[in-house]
């Protein structure tokens, strides 16, 4: 029996890590396509978003059944609700990927617009970032997950800087504000993958404490 | 008496004392080791059991969970080869003393058992019985003390029109209410309740939790129970004892939620025990 719900939560935590894998591989593609004006392979982004929404109602589903069938308490009980919450964080992210692709699409393929490097410097800080906060999430450590804070300020000041940057850009191409506009969402749309990555590493954090401890601030 | 509470208050293992409002106490164990025989069966137990609160005890088979509950009403006693030491205050008295009468207390400590045992009699002559020993006799008063013991266990309107069937009659979730009714005619302070739902079905047992809940308005009740949600559901605060060990006695949604000892975690996620 309580093999069984080890062999359960072991399961629950795989499907994790693989959705992450599968939600960093959303955010590398549509930055991708992003630098090579790629529509096409943008759309299919889009479409395939649909997939990470399933990985969350399964991960979901499993997690609600365990909860329902074991009625675990402590630390089991947060395992589960760890794992809706990171489920409902990825999806999210997967979200983020799916908007970088959209603005790709509205941009077009003959823009005209240089992307700023910092916006494939983000794609990679937060890729980073869900590295740790799979590893922290695998070994239940709240030290490598407080790391995540450190990480989310670097992304933060990039997208300032990025955002900066391309209001400098707009004053002296007016013509081109609205392409101009689309580059900044994406960065804020990566700046906010962040977060939720952050949300990931609280989520460790509450796994271990049993109490909310904020990496936002 | 103040450095007794102290001490009662911070039982081994235990740390820190979450957002108590101040209750007073009903009992205050302190410092009890018990042996059957040369077998020691509690270790230095410190605890203070709050009024009008559910306590509930939880812990493996064997850990002194009954042998504790059994304690505080000395029934633990009715073993000849039983020893104790240490104190167990109950008002201002050492249950324990040798002055102390035992009729005096089991008068104000009710006990319902894990299987219902009405007496082969009348639901009826079942509730009076505690009251025509302490010498009631007038039928009238009888039938007040019947009407509101029944009422109290949430069982009379049930069996109202069948107070002269005998008990042994009803179902096991009725049997176990006529006997908290039969504890509660005798007007007791304290309900002592040794795994009380373990024999019935899950309406019944939802009853009887529902009705732990009443009663504690008027009664302080500690309740020995395996079924660890139902420690989580109905009481205020759990201890958990271990090879008749105190671990960890806590506010009950402290313990379930984040139990500071290791043991107790291992135990209530079903790791051990």
């Amino acid at each position: 029996m309580r093999q069984m719900f080890e062999d359960d939560l072991k399961e629950i935590k795989m499907n994790i890590e693989a959705f992450a894998e599968e939600v960093k591989t959303a955010l590398i593609r549509a930055v991708d396509c992003l630098y090579e004006g790629n529509v096409k392979e943008a759309g299919k982004i889009i479409e395939d978003d649909a997939k990470l929404d399933e990985r969350e109602t399964e991960i979901n589903e499993k997690a609600i059944l365990l909860i329902a069938k074991q009625q675990p308490v402590a630390k089991d009980l947060r395992r589960l609700i760890v794992a809706l919450r990171i489920a409902t964080d990825l999806e999210r992210m997967g979200d983020h990927a799916r908007n970088v692709a959209k603005a790709t699409i509205q941009l077009g393929d003959d823009h005209g617009i240089p992307i700023p490097d910092e916006i494939d410097g983000m794609k990679k800080i937060a890729l980073e970032m869900v590295d740790t906060s799979m590893t922290a999430f695998e070994y239940e450590d709240i030290s490598i997950a407080s790391k995540l804070a450190d990480v989310d300020n670097r992304l933060d000041d990039t997208f300032g800087y990025v955002v900066k940057d391309l209001l400098n850009r707009s004053a002296v191409n007016t013509e081109q504000i609205q392409h101009i506009m689309q580059v900044s969402y994406i960065a804020r749309y990566i700046e906010r993958f962040g977060d939720h990555v952050t949300n990931i590493g609280e989520s460790v954090l509450y796994l271990n404490k049993g109490k909310m401890i904020s990496l936002n601030d | 008496m103040i450095e007794m509470q102290n001490k009662a208050q911070t039982p081994k293992n235990q740390s820190t004392e979450k957002k108590t409002e101040k209750v007073p106490n009903i009992y205050e164990v302190d410092d009890l080791n018990l042996w059957y025989g040369n077998d020691q069966a509690l270790y230095e137990i410190n605890m203070d059991i709050p009024q009008y609160q559910v306590t509930a005890i939880i812990g493996p088979s064997g850990c002194g969970k009954s042998t504790f509950l059994k304690t505080l009403n000395r029934m633990v006693e009715m073993v000849p080869i039983v020893k104790t030491t240490g104190a167990i205050r109950y008002g201002d008295q050492n249950i324990y003393e040798d002055k102390y009468r035992v009729e005096d207390l089991r008068t104000k400590v009710g006990m319902v058992f894990q299987k219902p045992n009405p007496f082969p009699k009348s639901v009826y002559d079942n509730v009076a019985y505690g009251p025509r020993i302490h010498g009631i006799k007038d039928k009238k008063t009888l039938d007040q003390i019947v009407e509101k013991s029944l009422k109290g266990a949430a069982i009379w309107d049930e069996l109202k029109d069948r107070l002269d069937e005998n008990a042994f009659g009803l179902s096991g979730g009725q049997q176990q209410r006529v006997c908290i009714a039969r504890a509660l005619a005798v007007e007791p302070d304290v309900i002592l309740m040794d795994e009380p739902t373990s024999a019935l079905d899950p309406i019944s047992t939802a009853k009887v939790e529902e009705l732990i809940q009443e009663l504690k308005k008027d009664y302080s009740i500690v309740i020995v129970t395996h079924n660890m949600q139902q420690a989580a559901r109905i009481s205020d605060r759990t201890a958990f004892f271990l090879n008749g060990e105190l671990v960890e006695y806590q506010e009950t949604d402290q313990l379930f939620q984040n139990p500071e000892d290791k043991r107790t975690e291992d135990y209530i996620t079903g790791r051990f025990g």
